[in-house]
Protein backbone atom coordinates (compact mmCIF):
# COMPACT_ATOMS: atom_id res chain seq x y z
CA UNK A 1 0.00 0.00 0.00
CA UNK A 2 1.12 3.38 -0.93
CA UNK A 3 0.70 6.38 0.75
CA UNK A 4 0.02 9.59 0.33
CA UNK A 5 2.26 12.66 1.52
CA UNK A 6 -1.41 15.00 1.55
CA UNK A 7 -3.43 12.52 3.53
CA UNK A 8 -0.45 12.18 6.01
CA UNK A 9 -0.16 16.10 6.37
CA UNK A 10 -4.14 16.22 7.34
CA UNK A 11 -4.30 13.73 9.54
CA UNK A 12 -1.40 15.04 11.38
CA UNK A 13 -2.99 18.67 11.01
CA UNK A 14 -6.37 17.25 12.08
CA UNK A 15 -5.22 15.34 15.34
CA UNK A 16 -2.97 18.45 16.00
CA UNK A 17 -6.12 20.73 15.87
CA UNK A 18 -8.41 18.31 17.93
CA UNK A 19 -6.43 18.29 20.66
CA UNK A 20 -6.20 22.24 21.01
CA UNK A 21 -9.94 23.28 20.53
CA UNK A 22 -11.94 20.72 21.97
CA UNK A 23 -10.76 21.64 25.52
CA UNK A 24 -11.10 25.01 25.06
CA UNK A 25 -14.62 24.91 23.34
CA UNK A 26 -16.08 22.00 25.18
CA UNK A 27 -15.06 23.34 29.09
CA UNK A 28 -17.18 26.37 29.51
CA UNK A 29 -17.40 26.64 33.14
CA UNK A 30 -15.00 26.91 35.93
CA UNK A 31 -13.67 23.79 37.06
CA UNK A 32 -15.18 23.11 40.77
CA UNK A 33 -12.81 20.75 42.16
CA UNK A 34 -10.03 22.41 43.90
CA UNK A 35 -7.13 19.97 42.68
CA UNK A 36 -7.83 20.22 39.41
CA UNK A 37 -7.83 23.90 40.02
CA UNK A 38 -4.69 23.83 41.10
CA UNK A 39 -2.88 21.39 38.95
CA UNK A 40 -4.08 23.14 35.92
CA UNK A 41 -2.97 26.58 37.70
CA UNK A 42 0.57 24.64 38.08
CA UNK A 43 0.94 23.29 34.56
CA UNK A 44 2.18 26.12 32.60
CA UNK A 45 5.20 26.39 34.55
CA UNK A 46 5.63 23.23 35.18
CA UNK A 47 5.58 22.60 31.48
CA UNK A 48 7.74 25.25 30.22
CA UNK A 49 10.53 24.79 33.38
CA UNK A 50 10.53 21.29 32.09
CA UNK A 51 10.80 22.06 28.46
CA UNK A 52 13.60 24.89 28.94
CA UNK A 53 15.84 22.80 31.20
CA UNK A 54 18.08 20.50 29.84
CA UNK A 55 17.00 21.29 26.65
CA UNK A 56 18.53 24.43 26.11
CA UNK A 57 21.92 22.51 26.96
CA UNK A 58 21.55 20.47 24.07
CA UNK A 59 20.19 23.27 21.93
CA UNK A 60 23.46 24.88 21.12
CA UNK A 61 26.54 23.79 20.11
CA UNK A 62 28.26 23.54 23.58
CA UNK A 63 26.72 22.83 26.46
CA UNK A 64 28.76 25.66 28.18
CA UNK A 65 27.29 28.17 25.97
CA UNK A 66 23.65 27.08 26.90
CA UNK A 67 24.45 26.98 30.77
CA UNK A 68 25.54 30.70 30.63
CA UNK A 69 22.69 32.02 28.18
CA UNK A 70 20.30 30.21 31.22
CA UNK A 71 21.61 31.91 33.59
CA UNK A 72 21.93 35.10 31.50
CA UNK A 73 18.21 34.29 30.67
CA UNK A 74 17.72 34.22 34.58
CA UNK A 75 19.03 36.60 35.30
CA UNK A 76 17.42 38.99 32.97
CA UNK A 77 13.95 38.25 33.51
CA UNK A 78 14.56 38.33 37.19
CA UNK A 79 15.55 42.18 36.86
CA UNK A 80 12.58 42.91 35.02
CA UNK A 81 13.49 42.22 31.22
CA UNK A 82 10.40 41.65 28.71
CA UNK A 83 9.90 38.43 26.82
CA UNK A 84 12.27 40.19 23.58
CA UNK A 85 15.03 41.08 25.77
CA UNK A 86 15.54 37.78 27.82
CA UNK A 87 15.62 36.67 24.19
CA UNK A 88 17.80 38.78 22.91
CA UNK A 89 20.27 38.77 25.74
CA UNK A 90 19.97 34.52 25.33
CA UNK A 91 20.81 34.75 21.68
CA UNK A 92 23.97 37.22 22.60
CA UNK A 93 25.25 35.20 25.10
CA UNK A 94 25.13 31.98 23.06
CA UNK A 95 26.57 34.06 19.92
CA UNK A 96 29.75 35.67 22.24
CA UNK A 97 30.09 32.50 24.06
CA UNK A 98 31.16 30.18 21.46
CA UNK A 99 33.13 33.01 19.51
CA UNK A 100 35.12 33.26 22.86
CA UNK A 101 35.25 29.27 22.11
CA UNK A 102 36.22 28.96 18.86
CA UNK A 103 39.01 31.42 19.34
CA UNK A 104 40.78 29.72 22.14
CA UNK B 1 -15.98 41.44 36.06
CA UNK B 2 -17.54 44.48 34.08
CA UNK B 3 -13.94 45.81 34.63
CA UNK B 4 -12.13 42.87 32.75
CA UNK B 5 -14.66 42.97 30.09
CA UNK B 6 -14.05 46.41 30.00
CA UNK B 7 -10.84 45.95 29.32
CA UNK B 8 -11.41 43.27 26.68
CA UNK B 9 -13.59 45.58 24.72
CA UNK B 10 -10.51 48.43 25.33
CA UNK B 11 -7.65 46.44 24.10
CA UNK B 12 -8.27 44.68 21.04
CA UNK B 13 -6.04 46.89 18.87
CA UNK B 14 -3.48 47.45 21.91
CA UNK B 15 -3.89 43.39 22.58
CA UNK B 16 -3.20 42.81 18.56
CA UNK B 17 -0.34 45.21 18.75
CA UNK B 18 1.28 43.96 21.93
CA UNK B 19 0.79 40.61 20.24
CA UNK B 20 2.69 41.60 17.76
CA UNK B 21 5.66 43.14 19.53
CA UNK B 22 5.89 39.93 21.82
CA UNK B 23 5.78 37.87 18.27
CA UNK B 24 8.87 39.04 17.39
CA UNK B 25 11.18 37.11 19.06
CA UNK B 26 8.91 33.98 18.68
CA UNK B 27 9.37 35.21 14.88
CA UNK B 28 13.20 34.71 15.01
CA UNK B 29 13.31 31.23 17.52
CA UNK B 30 10.51 29.97 15.10
CA UNK B 31 12.86 30.71 11.37
CA UNK B 32 15.80 29.12 13.45
CA UNK B 33 13.49 25.82 14.44
CA UNK B 34 11.57 25.73 11.98
CA UNK B 35 14.14 25.67 9.37
CA UNK B 36 16.00 22.84 10.97
CA UNK B 37 12.65 21.13 10.78
CA UNK B 38 12.59 21.60 6.99
CA UNK B 39 16.13 19.30 6.89
CA UNK B 40 13.80 16.95 8.56
CA UNK B 41 10.80 17.44 5.77
CA UNK B 42 12.97 17.09 3.25
CA UNK B 43 14.74 13.70 4.16
CA UNK B 44 11.41 11.93 4.75
CA UNK B 45 10.98 13.11 1.41
CA UNK B 46 8.39 16.11 1.10
CA UNK B 47 8.47 19.13 -1.32
CA UNK B 48 9.02 22.89 0.05
CA UNK B 49 5.16 23.67 -0.93
CA UNK B 50 4.22 20.11 1.65
CA UNK B 51 6.77 21.15 4.68
CA UNK B 52 5.73 24.57 4.05
CA UNK B 53 1.45 23.26 4.18
CA UNK B 54 2.38 20.71 7.12
CA UNK B 55 4.32 23.86 9.41
CA UNK B 56 0.95 26.27 8.15
CA UNK B 57 -1.86 23.56 9.54
CA UNK B 58 0.00 21.81 12.44
CA UNK B 59 2.26 24.49 13.84
CA UNK B 60 3.81 21.99 16.00
CA UNK B 61 7.69 21.88 16.22
CA UNK B 62 7.77 17.92 17.84
CA UNK B 63 4.88 17.09 16.80
CA UNK B 64 5.57 17.67 13.12
CA UNK B 65 9.15 16.17 13.95
CA UNK B 66 7.83 12.87 14.32
CA UNK B 67 5.73 13.07 11.44
CA UNK B 68 7.97 13.51 9.44
CA UNK B 69 10.23 10.40 10.84
CA UNK B 70 6.99 8.21 10.59
CA UNK B 71 6.28 9.69 7.17
CA UNK B 72 10.10 8.75 6.06
CA UNK B 73 9.38 5.12 7.39
CA UNK B 74 5.87 4.93 5.62
CA UNK B 75 4.19 4.24 8.69
CA UNK B 76 0.54 3.53 8.42
CA UNK B 77 -1.87 6.83 8.74
CA UNK B 78 -3.26 5.05 11.95
CA UNK B 79 0.83 5.41 13.75
CA UNK B 80 0.69 8.83 12.47
CA UNK B 81 -2.34 9.70 14.50
CA UNK B 82 -1.59 8.13 17.27
CA UNK B 83 2.56 9.36 16.97
CA UNK B 84 0.90 13.46 16.41
CA UNK B 85 -1.68 13.03 19.76
CA UNK B 86 1.24 11.61 21.64
CA UNK B 87 3.95 14.18 20.35
CA UNK B 88 1.30 17.12 21.09
CA UNK B 89 -0.93 15.67 24.18
CA UNK B 90 0.66 18.45 26.41
CA UNK B 91 -1.69 20.81 24.11
CA UNK B 92 -4.15 19.26 25.38
CA UNK B 93 -3.29 20.72 28.81
CA UNK B 94 -2.48 23.57 27.55
CA UNK B 95 -5.84 24.30 26.11
CA UNK B 96 -7.74 22.96 29.49
CA UNK B 97 -5.65 25.50 31.57
CA UNK B 98 -6.81 28.25 28.69
CA UNK B 99 -10.23 27.38 29.25
CA UNK B 100 -10.23 28.28 32.96
CA UNK B 101 -8.87 32.00 31.75
CA UNK B 102 -11.12 32.63 29.38
CA UNK B 103 -13.98 35.23 29.31
CA UNK B 104 -16.88 32.94 30.63
CA UNK B 105 -18.78 34.69 26.95
CA UNK B 106 -16.10 34.58 24.72
CA UNK B 107 -17.24 33.59 21.00
CA UNK B 108 -16.74 30.08 19.07
CA UNK B 109 -15.08 31.51 16.33
CA UNK B 110 -12.46 32.81 19.25
CA UNK B 111 -12.42 29.58 21.18
CA UNK B 112 -11.57 27.81 17.58
CA UNK B 113 -8.72 30.14 15.90
CA UNK B 114 -7.39 30.79 19.50
CA UNK B 115 -7.09 26.96 20.01
CA UNK B 116 -5.43 26.71 16.04
CA UNK B 117 -2.96 28.86 17.92
CA UNK B 118 -2.04 27.10 21.00
CA UNK B 119 1.62 26.07 20.85
CA UNK B 120 4.02 26.19 23.52
CA UNK B 121 5.47 29.94 22.49
CA UNK B 122 1.88 31.51 22.03
CA UNK B 123 0.72 29.74 25.08
CA UNK B 124 3.48 31.18 27.24
CA UNK B 125 2.94 34.48 26.60
CA UNK B 126 -0.71 34.53 26.56
CA UNK B 127 -0.94 32.89 30.10
CA UNK B 128 1.91 35.48 31.71
CA UNK B 129 -0.92 37.80 31.23
CA UNK B 130 -2.97 38.95 33.60
CA UNK B 131 -7.01 38.69 33.82
CA UNK B 132 -9.03 36.97 30.76
CA UNK B 133 -7.09 35.54 27.89
CA UNK B 134 -7.22 38.36 24.93
CA UNK B 135 -7.94 36.30 21.41
CA UNK B 136 -6.18 39.20 19.83
CA UNK B 137 -3.21 39.19 21.60
CA UNK B 138 -2.70 35.81 20.46
CA UNK B 139 -3.97 36.86 16.88
CA UNK B 140 -1.29 39.37 16.78
CA UNK B 141 1.75 36.88 17.88
CA UNK B 142 0.27 34.59 15.05
CA UNK B 143 -0.03 36.90 12.63
CA UNK B 144 3.95 37.86 12.60
CA UNK B 145 5.37 34.53 14.17
CA UNK B 146 3.46 31.74 12.19
CA UNK B 147 4.37 32.80 8.14
CA UNK B 148 7.81 32.55 9.68
CA UNK B 149 7.24 28.76 10.69
CA UNK B 150 6.05 28.02 7.42
CA UNK B 151 7.99 29.57 5.17
CA UNK B 152 10.88 29.05 7.73
CA UNK B 153 10.33 24.99 7.29
CA UNK B 154 9.53 25.39 3.71
CA UNK B 155 13.13 26.80 3.24
CA UNK B 156 14.72 24.29 5.10
CA UNK B 157 13.30 21.94 2.44
CA UNK B 158 14.80 23.71 0.06
CA UNK B 159 18.20 24.94 1.38
CA UNK B 160 19.35 22.12 3.81
CA UNK B 161 22.36 23.35 5.30
CA UNK B 162 22.85 26.89 4.58
CA UNK B 163 22.54 29.02 7.40
CA UNK B 164 25.97 29.29 9.14
CA UNK B 165 26.20 26.89 12.52
CA UNK B 166 26.76 29.59 14.99
CA UNK B 167 23.57 31.52 13.74
CA UNK B 168 21.37 28.95 14.27
CA UNK B 169 22.73 27.44 17.45
CA UNK B 170 22.15 31.49 18.61
CA UNK B 171 18.59 31.96 17.17
CA UNK B 172 17.98 28.07 18.69
CA UNK B 173 17.85 29.54 22.68
CA UNK B 174 15.36 32.31 21.87
CA UNK B 175 12.61 29.91 22.34
CA UNK B 176 13.63 29.38 25.83
CA UNK B 177 14.64 32.82 26.75
CA UNK B 178 10.97 33.48 25.96
CA UNK B 179 9.82 30.60 28.41
CA UNK B 180 11.98 32.04 31.09
CA UNK B 181 10.87 35.34 30.88
CA UNK B 182 7.59 33.69 31.01
CA UNK B 183 8.25 31.43 34.22
CA UNK B 184 10.84 33.69 36.49
CA UNK B 185 8.71 36.64 37.31
CA UNK B 186 5.91 34.86 39.17
CA UNK B 187 8.88 33.00 40.85
CA UNK B 188 10.08 36.10 41.79
CA UNK B 189 6.57 36.56 43.23
CA UNK B 190 6.11 33.30 44.56
CA UNK B 191 8.27 30.80 47.02
CA UNK B 192 6.26 28.19 45.80
CA UNK B 193 6.36 28.66 41.77
CA UNK B 194 10.21 29.47 42.36
CA UNK B 195 10.39 26.04 44.75
CA UNK B 196 8.08 24.22 41.77
CA UNK B 197 10.31 25.22 38.83
CA UNK B 198 13.46 24.81 40.95
CA UNK B 199 12.27 21.56 41.45
CA UNK B 200 11.10 21.08 37.71
CA UNK B 201 14.70 21.86 36.35
CA UNK B 202 16.31 18.85 38.71
CA UNK B 203 13.72 16.32 37.98
CA UNK B 204 13.84 17.33 34.18
CA UNK B 205 17.56 17.16 34.07
CA UNK B 206 17.89 13.54 36.21
CA UNK B 207 14.71 12.53 34.01
CA UNK B 208 16.77 13.25 30.31
CA UNK B 209 19.86 11.25 31.69
CA UNK B 210 18.66 8.47 33.37
CA UNK B 211 19.30 5.58 31.87
CA UNK B 212 15.74 3.95 32.28
CA UNK B 213 13.98 6.77 31.25
CA UNK B 214 15.99 8.59 28.83
CA UNK B 215 14.88 6.91 25.87
CA UNK B 216 11.39 7.81 26.08
CA UNK B 217 10.88 10.89 23.75
CA UNK B 218 11.28 14.62 25.10
CA UNK B 219 7.55 14.79 24.34
CA UNK B 220 6.53 11.97 26.18
CA UNK B 221 8.67 13.08 28.97
CA UNK B 222 7.40 16.57 29.10
CA UNK B 223 3.20 15.13 29.56
CA UNK B 224 4.91 12.42 32.11
CA UNK B 225 6.67 14.85 34.38
CA UNK B 226 4.28 18.03 33.76
CA UNK B 227 1.24 15.46 34.98
CA UNK B 228 3.96 14.09 37.96
CA UNK B 229 4.81 17.27 39.49
CA UNK B 230 1.72 19.92 38.71
CA UNK B 231 -0.37 16.82 40.68
CA UNK B 232 2.55 16.85 43.25
CA UNK B 233 2.62 20.77 43.61
CA UNK B 234 -1.32 21.21 43.59
CA UNK B 235 -1.67 18.24 46.70
CA UNK B 236 1.30 19.95 48.55
CA UNK B 237 0.56 23.41 48.04
CA UNK B 238 -3.37 23.68 46.90
CA UNK B 239 -4.20 26.90 45.60
CA UNK B 240 -6.90 28.80 46.74
CA UNK B 241 -7.53 30.21 43.12
CA UNK B 242 -10.72 32.06 44.15
CA UNK B 243 -8.52 35.12 45.58
CA UNK B 244 -5.36 34.09 43.31
CA UNK B 245 -6.61 34.19 39.83
CA UNK B 246 -8.14 37.75 39.97
CA UNK B 247 -4.72 39.53 40.62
Amino acid sequence: MTHNTYIYILIMAGVSYAIRVLPLTLIRNQIKSRFLQSFLYYVPYVTLAVMTFPAILEATQTPISGAIALVAGIAAAWLGAGLFNVALCCCSVVLIVELIISLI
Amino acid sequence: MEITELNINESKTTAFRKGMRDGVPIALGYSAVSFSLGIAAKNAGLTPFQSFLASLLCNASAGEYAGFTLIAASATYIEVAIMTFIANARYLLMSCAMSQRTAPGLKLRHRMLMGFYITDEYFGIAIARPGYLNPYYTYGAAVVASPCWAVGTALGTIMGNLLPLHIVSALSVALYGMFLAVIIPPAKKSRIIALVIAFCFAASYISAYLPALSGISDGTRTIILTIAISSLAAVIFPKDVATEGKQ
